[in-house]
């Protein structure tokens, strides 16, 4: 079903950023359209939000810019690609090569990421000089397990959205589906706000989701938060173990049910 | 006996289509009450293909002739029957089989819009497990057929129709299947095009003895590819056979120009009761029956002053035209 190998996947990396780089004035608005989490920084410090969850201006400014930054390398958008492809018959020549077409999309997205990283550096930049105290260099192990739960949090993103995607196969318009999502996903994730500022109650039962492992674990990492790496970790896994499946079952089943309109 | 390479038995498919009735009472009844029915486009059909044979597949708009080449190549499953291509089960899509076969269609394109052809065919090569030294020398040998050398390295969006398609057709000839299905491959192309389409896939059937299953429009990609067609009506196999025996029987008449030598004798011709198909001032194309050939012809030339005749078989397109609404042919 998979048949990747490192030459089909650098290949494709190589092909699918050459074609990204072609549309990099488009992809510099699409990172400066991320600036959700400087917008809400700024709601907390301009009403001492931050007093209430104990977290210090420069703490919290880190965790916003952090989350900037995880929301820029976990952004998935295979649900609308997958879907006009379906429709308009243009997957028929992808599914007749030996290799699941869901590779080029995920190729796709992480030439994307590349394409995105100095545009995200840049605004990076500038936040450090409009708020110098801001500024701070996470130790390298912090790093890097930032940078693996953020893969990671795009994982589980991409499988939730491709599950979404093959339901195409029966309803045509699944993006709608994934616009359910979207709401849950902007107030569970930590972009609006960090999950630690949420009630008890409600923390109590978001841990169990997988929202709160797409931007708010790998930013409370970057920004050097308090935050049990182990537990978060293990979601994420479980997470993406428990979506592979039904991802696996929802692309057979539905490759039965394509019938190659428009082609 | 060589055994087919292509084999299918008692083939079915259908589809469940939703219809939806016209105005706003149509469309809300559309929305609370989705009707849908089971429409079978495809009904119990039966053949084989050998092993480097050329085989059109003939039908009018909508008669089926793609949704058996999709699900030959295994991009649909079908509903009912047995088929086998090349010792698989297409529906399996199995890597081995996927390396066998490739499917052209003119209307779609798998190239990367955005980028020259050149990295479309590398990403192919790598996708189809092929080094990249053989890839190098693949292209070369297949650009040098296709004449589109220059073309590689032109972004795929600036590239007129039918260099788009000699690239497609390289894109999908990289990995040297065996078994080409190419559904309408000159749509839109102009005649030069067309023509050098035709001409590479001759050469390629020639040098791989690779089988090719196509559908075209252009009756002239039929009669100058196809020794064998297979015609297809409303879901159903009409006709398998040799094309030439297939107008032999379906067109049992021959278009006959008479250029008189003066005006009389063509007066006299025209009067003479012969089935007159055109007709300008001294040039008459009468049709006539194949087995009185000899006789007609016997006739008018002891009758009237002929200063030259053609016999022309009538046009292919009119013929094939009229098989394509028929139920049996």
């Amino acid at each position: 079903m998979f048949n990747l190998n490192k030459n089909k996947l650098i290949t494709l990396l190589k092909v699918q950023y050459s074609n990204m780089l072609e549309y990099r004035v488009e992809i510099a608005l699409w990172a400066i359209s991320g600036i959700i989490p400087f917008f809400m920084l700024n709601i907390w410090t301009n009403n001492n939000l931050n007093e209430s969850i104990n977290l210090s201006n420069e703490m919290l400014s880190r965790y916003f810019l952090s989350a900037f930054f995880v929301r820029q390398f976990s952004v998935v958008w295979v649900v609308f690609t997958f879907e006009e492809d379906a429709l308009l018959g243009k997957l028929s020549p992808y599914l007749i090569q030996p290799l699941n077409p869901f590779f080029r999309y995920l190729a796709q997205h992480l030439a994307e990421q590349i394409t995105r990283f100095p545009f995200a550096l840049i605004i990076a930049i500038i936040f450090f000089l409009i708020n110098p105290g801001s500024l701070w260099i996470p130790s390298l192990g912090l790093f890097l397990c930032s940078c693996l739960s953020t893969f990671f949090s795009f994982l589980i993103q991409f499988l939730i959205q491709s599950i979404i995607a093959c339901l195409c196969f029966w309803t045509e318009k699944a993006s709608s589906i994934e616009r359910l999502l979207f709401i849950p996903t902007l107030f569970l994730s930590g972009l609006l706000a960090p999950v630690i500022s949420f009630p008890e109650f409600v923390k109590s039962w978001i841990y169990i989701t997988p929202f709160p492992y797409l931007i708010d674990f790998p930013a409370n990492i970057l920004s050097g938060n308090n935050t049990n790496l182990i537990s978060g970790f293990l979601m994420q896994i479980f997470w993406i173990l428990v979506l592979f499946p039904i991802f696996k079952r929802t692309w057979s089943l539905g490759t039965k049910k394509y019938t190659a309109m428009g082609s | 006996m060589e055994e087919n390479i292509i084999q299918v038995e008692n083939l079915s498919k259908s589809f469940d289509i939703s219809s939806k009735g016209p105005g706003l009472r149509g469309t809300l009844k559309h929305f609370f009450k989705r009707e849908t029915k089971s429409i079978e486009v495809i009904k119990n059909i039966n053949f084989g293909i050998k092993k480097g044979e050329i085989v059109g597949f003939l039908g009018a708009n909508g008669a089926g002739k793609t949704t058996i080449l999709k699900i030959l190549c295994g991009l649909i499953y079908p509903s009912q029957g047995k088929l086998s291509v090349a010792g698989n089960l297409p529906y399996k899509r199995n890597t081995n089989f996927l390396k066998n076969i490739t499917l052209i269609m003119g209307q779609k394109q798998q190239l990367i819009w955005d980028l020259p052809p050149i990295e479309s065919f590398y990403l192919n090569a790598a996708i189809y497990d092929i080094a990249e030294f053989e890839a190098k020398k693949r292209i070369k040998k297949l650009s040098d057929m296709l004449e589109i050398e220059k073309e590689l390295y032109i972004p795929v969006r600036k590239l007129s129709l039918g260099q788009r398609m000699k690239s497609e057709l390289l894109a999908a000839l990289i990995h040297k299947p065996n078994i080409l299905f190419l559904d309408e491959p000159t749509l839109g192309l102009d005649i030069n095009a067309q023509r050098n389409l035709r001409k590479f896939l001759q050469i390629y059937n020639k040098e791989t003895n690779a089988t090719i299953c196509l559908t075209s429009h252009y009756m002239k990609d039929i009669t100058s590819l196809c020794k064998r067609v297979i015609c297809i009506h409303e879901g159903c196999l009409t006709y398998d056979g040799e094309l030439e025996k297939l107008l032999k029987k379906i067109s049992p008449v021959k278009d006959i120009l008479i250029i008189c030598k003066t005006d009389k004798d063509a007066k006299e011709l025209s009067n003479s009761g012969f089935f007159i198909k055109n007709q300008n001032q001294k040039e008459i194309t009468i049709t006539i029956k194949k087995d009185s050939i000899k006789s007609t012809l016997n006739k008018i030339l002891n009758k009237f002053e002929i200063e030259d005749l053609y016999i022309n078989e009538p046009p292919v397109d009119e013929i094939i035209g009229n098989i394509l609404v028929k139920e049996k042919v």
